[in-house]
């Protein structure tokens, strides 16, 4: 038993040296509750989404096997670095503050524009005084708390939004396609308020810093949609013809 | 589910609810009622034998072992729950891959911790990698058992303590001078009748464990708190039932399904007080007695 393995050992070194691992299950994490980005599809029960549709496509062009995992927003990079999953895909800006603890790939979607959503006939100056809320962990929330604002932090992204129209918060700060359906759909009720704003580095793939093939993979993988057009197609697909395509 | 449910979009009124309550994420959603019953009847017998352990090591006449015994009661009372239970699945899990690491790769020559990473060999990883969806899921409920375990182990272990110590001393000295051992004494004498001393603890400690099943969240178990706050959330028109925020009607039904778990426990515990009171010397006991005479 022993011997067997060390063979196996030794052939997962020779595996991780050249980088092949096509036959392991690769592990990507979401967070299931950011709509377009990703989220639980409510007839089917399944992760769905713009970051579902590209992983999936990424795993196919690089030939590994992709699973799903869904993780708590708060604690999805504590668990990649654990090695309860290898790679994430949860709309993740990419950010100095994280590069100091996980790696990322190229980005998947140019950095977008973020914005403020507020009831109606809210005045702009709630934006550098009043209360504004933010899922905790993001970008978003940073900006906030170095601004004059004060900080409401929320665990995910669909609570910032009751507790705007509880008047708890003055205003929500939060990528602006998440945003986007939340107001069309609430007749009027919700607006954005002033100009968008323009955070992060855009959002790529988190992967443990050790783990260099699975990031030089994904990649090549990335770069290869870049540049044959299939990229711009998903990004149309899941965020409108408005979005900011890749050239 | 049903036929009438393929386009949600033109449906309206009661066949919309229907299908609604019975959409791919609802049947998660009534899956993890189950998972918190199974929580339950798998985390209340394990936490008994550990509180039955541990008291027994408290009363022990060796002395490391009741040392052992009072240290663990202790430590793990008096760690706040949330702390314990974020450490416990953690802890232990790196603990056993690492002793797996060690036990398969001893010529592995790269560090365990790479920076902020934590890297064992292939064959140390616990669930095995390329295990089933399932085989996860049973590995991470298993943590959690065994945090919850430990946890109200501890408390049980107090309980029973008290309640051996409740029997009348009288009883144990007389066993003695019959010439039974001090093994003997306690099988015989101190164990069936601790229990009626126990039952008013340990029913508080059922009900703090009903309670806290919540905590599975944490554990990255998706238990009805998760999908009620999930469901409950707005959904916009991106997905196949629109609807706005109705966390208030999700929890509101959480609140029913507990209280409806603590009114059946409340049952069952009256229900096992009148039978082990039954010629009991305690007032209840003495009660029944009468009654019967």
């Amino acid at each position: 038993m022993k011997t067997l393995n060390l063979g196996g050992a030794a052939l997962a070194l020779a595996f991780a040296a050249t980088g092949a691992l096509a036959q392991d299950v690769v592990r990507l994490a979401s967070e299931g509750a950011y709509p377009p980005y990703n989220f639980i599809n409510d007839a089917t029960g399944e992760l769905d989404g713009y970051e579902r549709a590209l992983g999936d496509a990424l795993c196919e062009r690089a030939g590994l096997t992709c699973e799903w995992v869904i993780n708590d927003w708060d604690t999805i990079i504590p668990n990649l670095v654990a090695g309860n999953y290898d790679a994430i895909m949860a709309g993740m800006s990419i950010t100095e503050a994280r590069m100091e603890v996980i790696s990322f790939t190229q980005n998947y979607l140019l950095p977008e524009a973020s914005a403020y959503v507020a009831l109606a006939g809210a005045d702009v100056s709630v934006r550098d005084s009043g209360v504004i809320a933010a899922q905790s962990n993001t970008i978003q929330a940073g900006h906030v708390a170095a601004s004059g604002a004060d900080l409401l932090e929320f665990p995910t992204p669909d609570e910032t939004i009751a507790a705007l129209r509880n008047q708890e918060a003055d205003a929500v700060l939060a990528d602006k396609a998440f945003l986007v359906p939340y107001v069309t759909d609430s007749n009027g009720e919700l607006e954005f308020l002033g100009d968008d704003v323009l955070l992060g580095g855009g959002i790529g793939m988190g992967i443990r810093q050790s783990d260099d093939a699975l990031r030089a993979t994904f990649d090549a993988a990335i770069a290869e949609m870049k540049a044959d057009g299939s990229l711009n197609a998903l990004i149309s697909e899941w965020f409108g013809d408005e979005a900011a395509l890749y050239e | 589910m049903f036929s009438f449910c393929s386009d949600p979009s033109v449906l309206s009124g009661l066949p919309w609810f229907v299908c609604y309550l019975t959409s791919a994420t609802h049947l998660d959603f009534y899956r993890a009622f189950g998972v918190v019953m199974l929580l339950l009847v798998v985390t209340a017998p394990a936490a008994l034998a550990i509180g039955m352990g541990g008291a027994m090591a408290i009363r022990a006449r060796f002395a490391p072992l009741s040392l052992l015994g009072k240290a663990y009661v202790n430590i793990a009372r008096g760690v706040p729950d949330i702390v314990f239970f974020l450490f416990v699945p953690i802890a232990l899990g790196q603990g056993i891959e690492y002793v797996l690491h060690h036990i398969n790769c001893p010529d592995w020559d790269q560090p365990i911790r790479q920076g902020n990473d934590f890297l064992v060999c292939r064959e140390a990883k616990m669930p095995p990698i390329g295990a089933p969806a399932w085989v996860r899921d049973a590995y991470a409920f298993g943590m959690a058992v065994l945090a919850f375990a430990l946890v109200f182990g501890a408390f049980v272990a107090n309980t029973l303590h008290g309640a051996m110590q409740a029997v009348p001393h009288a009883q144990i000295e007389t066993a003695e001078a019959y010439g039974m051992t001090r093994a003997q004494a306690f099988r015989r004498i101190v164990l069936p009748q601790m229990w009626v001393y126990a039952l008013p603890g340990l029913s508080n400690i059922w009900q703090i464990l009903i309670k806290a099943t919540p905590l599975l969240f944490l554990l990255g178990i998706q238990d009805v708190v998760y999908w009620a706050r999930e469901l409950g959330g707005q959904k916009t028109t991106l997905y196949s039932y629109p609807h706005p925020d109705w966390r208030m009607w999700y929890f509101l039904a959480l609140l029913g399904f507990y209280l409806f778990l603590t009114w059946l426990s409340e049952r069952g515990f009256g229900w096992l007080t009148l039978r082990l009171s039954h010629g009991q010397a305690t007032a209840e006991g003495e009660r029944m007695r009468r009654a019967a005479a």
